[in-house]
């Protein structure tokens, strides 16, 4: 095998989008399926520990990896020549294979855009890294969570066409 | 009324249905 074969690095940028995806998604189930719904059992005192400790940490995590599935996904689309037509869902091009491709690299630009320019600004207000006046943050925090929900939404069908490419 | 998103359960439903939504759009387009 040589080093520069396109097929391994075909295999690798893949490779590298679903280990960044997994990160991703991961955080994003932490957060709804085991924090959201947890945070209100935790003894008051205790609970300023979510926001000074894990959420900065997890939130670090959750963008960064966000951006690096995007990154390797549009190298691999780049790469196999079909991101053009991906773009247009596959219009015109008699093939579902592209149209699937097409609606999961949507859906997963649309969550990528949720964590980037929704839920990040937010949380950063929320959690005092960017000063906002303190009646505020309940309504940003909403803001972020609902964002949040959304993708945990969206995923479900991101996850359907990214992952069921191979039947169509 | 109720946002469905404030429950957990409601919004991984209509996770499910945005797919199946998706999946007949796949069947339609291509």
């Amino acid at each position: 095998m040589e080093l520069v074969d396109i097929t391994w690095w075909n295999f690798c940028f893949r490779w590298l989008h679903i280990l960044s995806g997994i990160m991703w998604i991961g955080h994003l189930y932490y957060f709804n399926f085991t924090q959201t719904p947890t945070v209100p059992k935790i003894p008051a005192e205790l609970r300023p520990a979510i926001p000074r400790f894990i959420m900065p940490e997890a939130l670090w995590w959750f963008r960064w990896s966000a951006m690096s599935t995007i990154v390797f996904g549009l190298l691999l689309a780049l790469m196999n020549g079909y991101l053009g037509q991906a773009i247009i869902l596959g219009i015109g091009s008699h093939s579902a294979h592209i149209t699937d491709i097409g609606f999961g690299m949507w859906l997963g630009t649309i969550m990528w855009a949720n964590v980037w320019f929704i839920i990040w600004p937010n949380q950063q207000k929320v959690l005092g890294m960017v000063e906002v006046p303190a009646d505020q943050r309940p309504r940003l925090a909403r803001i972020a969570g609902l964002a949040s929900r959304v993708n945990t939404l969206l995923s479900i069908p991101m996850v359907y066409c990214m992952a069921g490419v191979h039947f169509y | 009324m109720k946002n469905p998103l404030d429950s957990l359960g409601q919004t991984v439903a209509l996770g499910f249905v945005l797919t199946i939504v998706i999946v007949l759009l796949i069947h339609a387009i291509a």
